[in-house]
């Protein structure tokens, strides 16, 4: 118990008098950090820029009302290629994740000490790198268009949904496993009949949650040429039109709240 | 007695959604849909073909990938993200605190909850690229607007963490601390602080990890950091050093992953 003697009288402290003073080195070490990466950061930046944004912002807002409704007609077509890159991207992931974490699950895995390592570096780098920065890839690769977003929607999931499969797989009751490889089932049949079912909410759960998020993704692919709503909006920004983005960021906000109700819908259906 | 032969009954697995017409609806909603998806998708097979060797040149860039040739650009854009990652968690957190403890149910107030649930809401309702743009189109080029944009994509990921974490906790703890006689900071501090605290110093380092992802993506439209870099050397062709940034992305990420594993240890 930390007790320090003040007045002839017990007072509680909460640590010991070294652990305090450990605290507060540590806050004092991040405080120094803290200051010297905002110093840098200050640095380059010109303040007087910083210092009229309010005047920038209102201008803005102001330009922004009321959005150009009649554009509305042209945008259909974009928000279904949003959709589509969202889930034909999730479908590709989720195929491809399965033989994955599969082979990063330390009690599935073929063989720990080659394929594992593998395995966890395709789902470190999968999911390091951002789907933007993807889709930039493989625009410059296979051309802009609808493909570039699909191949980079779901060459990033590839990584969130391995990690987590891989992590339900190892938290599995293993003697279901045993039970069934008890009456003689192949391995095959062991992994559908014993690993199978009890992965399976997880496994759903983690594709929904996961084109929920895809949704939010694919709407900004566009920027770098990968096709869907995005391209809209970076071509109304490029010409100024604030109107018609006012008109499409409202689209997004719709598009990403049905979405997220069909998610949560969905996933309280499945658990 | 029975005469009837018993016929060899084989077991069958339960189908996953026991309503048989449900079962067949979604499965020939989903054959319909992605037929309609992938039948609408134009894709330019031809600008595809003519791209693989250009992707073929890619794969072989990262054998060896070229550290060099643009190292001081890559040194400076790396320590723009840290420095980006650094301050924008910290700015986030410090602002999520009373924001979260204002948007849990069960220790503020009506009015403001709704008032932290409302700016909440709104600051998770885009995505971080799309305030990038506009923050980068007020503060102007370079980290300053980037940080404004991960800070704000923090509060709105932390504090609503913070707040539900808050509504989970066990409220008796809380309410000894105030039958004590201790104020209303002085039971945040002790009664409900002990409680969320690990959970949170875990989300925190997350949190960190994720802005220093993101910060690899706000350079593209101008916000600062190494995506500055990564989006010109892609825009030159050079992907040499593209793979070079990428493998620089990636073994910090490894690294924040390594490292938060130990400091959590150490927390606790």
């Amino acid at each position: 118990m930390a007790v320090a003697l003040k007045h002839g009288t017990k007072v509680w402290h909460r640590r010991e008098r070294s652990r305090q003073f450990t605290a507060w080195a540590a806050w004092l070490i991040g405080a120094v950090i803290f200051i010297y990466c905002w110093q840098m950061i200050s640095d380059k930046t010109i303040w007087s820029f910083v210092a009229d944004a309010p005047e920038q912002a209102a201008d803005l807002a102001v330009r922004m009302v009321p959005p150009d409704w009649k554009s509305i007609y042209g945008l259909g077509r974009p928000i279904w290629d949003t959709i589509n890159i969202a889930t034909i991207g999730t479908v590709l992931a989720v195929v491809l994740s399965v033989p994955i974490a599969y082979c990063a699950a330390r009690n599935t895995t073929p063989s720990v000490a080659l394929v594992r390592p593998v395995a966890l570096f395709v789902i470190v780098s999968s999911r390091s790198i951002n789907a933007l920065i993807w889709a930039l890839m493989l625009v410059t690769i296979i051309g802009p268009g609808v493909l570039a977003g699909i191949l980079a929607i779901g060459l990033r999931s590839i990584g969130f949904c391995a990690k987590l499969l891989y992590e339900a797989i190892e938290e599995i009751d293993e003697k279901q496993v045993e039970a069934i490889r008890a009456t003689g089932g192949s391995a095959a049949q062991v992994t559908a009949y014993g690993i199978v079912p009890q992965v399976m909410p997880a496994f759903a759960g983690i594709s929904v949650f996961r084109w929920d998020i895809n949704i939010r993704e694919s709407t900004v692919l566009g920027l770098v040429g990968a096709g869907g709503i995005g391209l809209p909006l970076n071509a109304a920004i490029t010409t100024l039109a604030w109107t018609k983005v006012s008109l499409i960021l409202l689209l997004i906000i719709a598009t990403v709240i049905i979405s997220e109700w069909i998610s949560a819908k969905v996933r309280h259906a499945i658990i | 007695m029975s005469i009837a032969a018993a016929t060899p009954r084989h077991w069958k697995k339960p189908p996953a959604i026991k309503r048989a017409w449900l079962r067949w609806a979604l499965v020939i909603g989903a054959v319909v849909y992605l037929a309609a998806a992938v039948g609408t998708t134009e894709v330019n097979w031809t600008r595809v073909w003519e791209g693989l060797p250009r992707g073929e040149r890619f794969f072989a860039a990262f054998f060896p990938p070229n550290f060099t040739a643009r190292s001081g650009d890559i040194i400076d854009g790396i320590l723009e993200s840290l420095w980006m990652t650094m301050v924008s968690t910290v700015i986030g957190i410090a602002v999520s605190i009373p924001l979260g403890i204002g948007a849990a149910k069960n220790i503020a107030s009506p009015p403001v909850y709704y008032f932290c649930r409302a700016i909440l809401a709104f600051s998770r309702s885009f995505q971080e690229i799309i305030l990038a743009i506009f923050f980068v189109k007020l503060f102007g080029f370079g980290p300053f607007a980037g940080m404004v944009t991960l800070s704000v994509a923090t509060v709105g990921f932390y504090s609503k963490l913070l707040a539900e974490d808050i509504e989970d906790m066990d409220f008796s703890q809380a309410e000894a601390v105030r039958a004590s006689g201790a104020g209303w900071l002085q039971c945040i501090n002790y009664g409900v602080q002990p409680q969320v605290m690990p959970r949170m110093i875990g989300l925190c380092l997350y949190r960190l990890d994720i802005n220093f992802r993101e910060s690899a993506v706000v350079g593209i439209v101008g916000g600062g950091g190494i995506g500055a870099t990564l989006d010109t050397a892609f825009n030159r062709y050079e992907f040499d050093s593209a793979a070079a940034i990428l493998l620089v992305i990636i073994g910090i990420v490894m690294l924040a992953e390594y490292l938060s594993g130990y400091v959590r240890g150490w927390m606790q």
